[in-house]
């Protein structure tokens, strides 16, 4: 409203009507001009691929073989299909546990590194870093550390009493925790900087005004901190639950989906489906079901914190 | 006045002291003891990572193993230029990762100061528009991408990995945000003086917009340095391939060459370190003061 004042007031000194409109039209062909590299490629690059990626669901597509129509018959397949429901639930799995665990522990490491302390910003840099490198590459370290045989991390473990034979990411049920660990490690950092810069907007006399009411840290942390920081708290949990469901990186390198099957995500079953098996009918249809997936969720959070965010 | 200020100060200070002096000494101490623990913790792979490339093959596999090396050499260094194609993956890299970035910073611009200044119907339809697509997996796209870029005969190339990436939605709409918080003096002074938007955009808008364009340019650089799955479906061999992506063939490959390849890891995570290890201050700055509120 307050920027289209000056414009409407502009015929007023003067001006004939027909020269603002022409400004107007112009104005929006400028910005169609700056918009265009963009939109062209978004139309091309993503736009387009989804609607095909739709289209080629129906078919049974395979890159050798011309597309034939083939109506729901994958989907059909997908849902009967027990490698397709073994990487729903992995993923949905990794998910529910890796957000939130790294929503509250980058929670918990921004609350303690918010005070001053000395080497403050060694610490803080040390760990954003894991969120800076190659994920792909620097879990081939991991995999090496967890190595039963030449590992650092399995000899202390075993040096404490666990010991875990054929090594953690060999092991069944320890290897979609060990991913999903490293998940969190990537990721972490990141989400504590966003939660930082909050807590470094809140103005300190608030805190200052709870105290002298007799407030703890406990009451002053929920009451104060938690609230003003429901910003960073919706924007970090929709990131990392819009990550964590296409966990892809440090599974491939780590145990490339297995042992039998056991970390194979979504992503995961598309690459080899897709890119493997060559099946690009079948792996177009589990991307829309992830799509599908992902969008429903997205709204579901967005909901959720519209409500919550009334209440404040 | 000052000297009864002084004394019952004085007397506060010496009645609380035997109270305060132990935790003022001893709390500080151990949250900094606390902290870099958890620092050495997160950090802990990067620097086996670091011990290990300089370890002889034999040390690595010694039981039990250790951090530190028992003896040092520069083997794994020499040995990792002649048995993958480095120096290639290298270029790539950086042909890919630099390409994408600088584009990319370029086309993300300039869309959104279109959506951030310029009034014109259609706008809250392409905002919402990269919204969406911001939200999406790109996932999705993977197959039909592969597929287009194929029929072009682009896959297996470094141009072809790079065309797709030249805009994001993410990129856009993080900048969109930060062009509205700038104020709108400058630009309506040179407007009246009658410089064209491309002026206002490149000479007023973009400068002001340094620390944002950097923190964008890292996010970029990073990204794409260290994606695996992108370049890894667009390279079927370490010729065309990026430094995860070739890594990752290799590692498949030949799996016990520890020394090798944590030597080859540790030369391809350096530059993104670096960069970040430079620019972090304006880095971190960027993230408080822009998109992420």
């Amino acid at each position: 409203m307050t920027t289209s004042t000056p414009v409407a007031a502009k015929p007023k000194f003067g001006r004939p009507r027909r020269s603002f409109l022409r400004g107007q039209r112009r104005t929006a062909l400028t910005a169609w001009l700056f918009l265009a590299p963009s939109l062209i490629a978004l139309t091309a690059f993503t736009v387009y691929p989804m609607i095909q990626a739709a289209y080629l669901s129906f078919t049974n597509y395979n890159l050798i073989r011309a597309a034939q129509w083939v109506g729901l018959s994958n989907y059909q397949e997908l849902f009967r299909d027990p490698a397709f429901w073994n990487a729903f639930w992995n993923t949905v799995i990794y998910a529910v546990i890796v957000a939130p665990v790294t929503l509250v522990l980058a929670l918990a490491l921004a609350v303690f590194l918010d005070r001053g302390f000395r080497g403050r910003s060694f610490v803080r840099t040390s760990i954003f870093l894991p969120f800076i490198v190659s994920l792909g590459i620097i879990a081939i370290a991991w995999s090496f550390l967890l190595d039963p045989n030449i590992g650092l991390i399995s000899y202390w473990l075993s040096s404490v009493g666990f010991v875990s034979q054929q090594g953690l990411l060999s092991d069944p049920a320890w290897a979609l925790p060990t991913v999903m660990f490293v998940g969190v490690w990537k990721n972490v950092g990141f989400y504590m900087v966003i939660y930082l810069a909050g807590l470094q907007s809140i103005p300190t006399e608030l805190h200052e005004a709870a105290r002298l009411d007799g407030a703890n840290v406990w009451q002053r942390f929920r009451t104060i901190t938690l609230p003003l920081l429901s910003n960073q708290t919706m924007l970090v949990s929709v990131m990392a639950l819009i990550a964590s469901l296409q966990a892809f990186d440090q599974i491939y390198v780590m145990t490339h989906g297995g042992p039998f099957f056991r970390t194979e995500t979504l992503v995961m079953l598309i690459y080899r489906e897709g890119f493997q098996e060559l099946r690009f009918g079948y792996g177009a249809a589990i991307s829309w079901v992830l799509l599908i997936f992902v969008f429903l969720l997205s709204m579901i959070q967005y909901g959720l914190f519209q409500r919550r965010q009334v209440r404040y | 006045m000052t000297a009864t200020l002084e004394r019952t100060q004085a007397a506060g200070t010496t009645r609380r002291r035997p109270h305060y002096t132990s935790t003022r000494t001893v709390v500080p101490w151990l949250v900094t003891i606390a902290g870099i623990v958890i620092a050495l913790a997160m950090v802990l792979p990067m620097i086996w990572m670091a011990f290990t490339a300089f370890k002889p093959e034999a040390d690595i596999v010694t039981f039990p193993p250790t951090l530190w090396p028992r003896e040092f050499t520069l083997q794994h260094f020499i040995d990792v230029w002649n048995r993958i194609p480095f120096a290639h993956l290298y270029l790539n890299t950086i042909v890919f990762a630099g390409s994408v970035t600088v584009i990319s910073l370029f086309f993300d611009s300039m869309a959104a100061y279109a959506l951030a200044r310029l009034e014109f119907r259609g706008r809250n339809l392409v905002l919402v528009l990269v919204l969406i697509l911001l939200m999406l997996p790109f996932q999705v796209t993977l197959i039909p991408l592969y597929d287009m870029l194929n029929g072009l005969g682009l896959t297996n190339s470094i141009p072809g990995m790079i065309i797709p990436r030249v805009t994001n939605a993410f990129g856009i709409f993080f900048l969109r945000q930060f062009f509205l918080s700038l104020p709108k003096d400058l630009e309506e002074a040179a407007r009246v003086d009658g410089a064209s938007e491309w002026r206002i955009y490149w000479r007023v808008i973009m400068p002001l917009a340094r620390p944002a364009l950097l923190t964008l340019g890292l996010f970029h650089f990073q990204y794409n340095w260290n994606d695996l799955l992108w370049p890894l479906i667009m390279s079927s061999d370490l010729d065309n391939a990026t430094l995860p992506a070739g890594l990752a063939l290799f590692m498949g490959q030949h799996v016990v060459e520890y020394g090798l390849l944590m030597a080859g890891s540790l030369l391809a995570l350096l530059p993104v370190v670096i960069f970040f290890l430079v620019i972090q201050r304006s880095f971190v700055a960027g993230i408080a003061t822009t998109g992420f509120k």
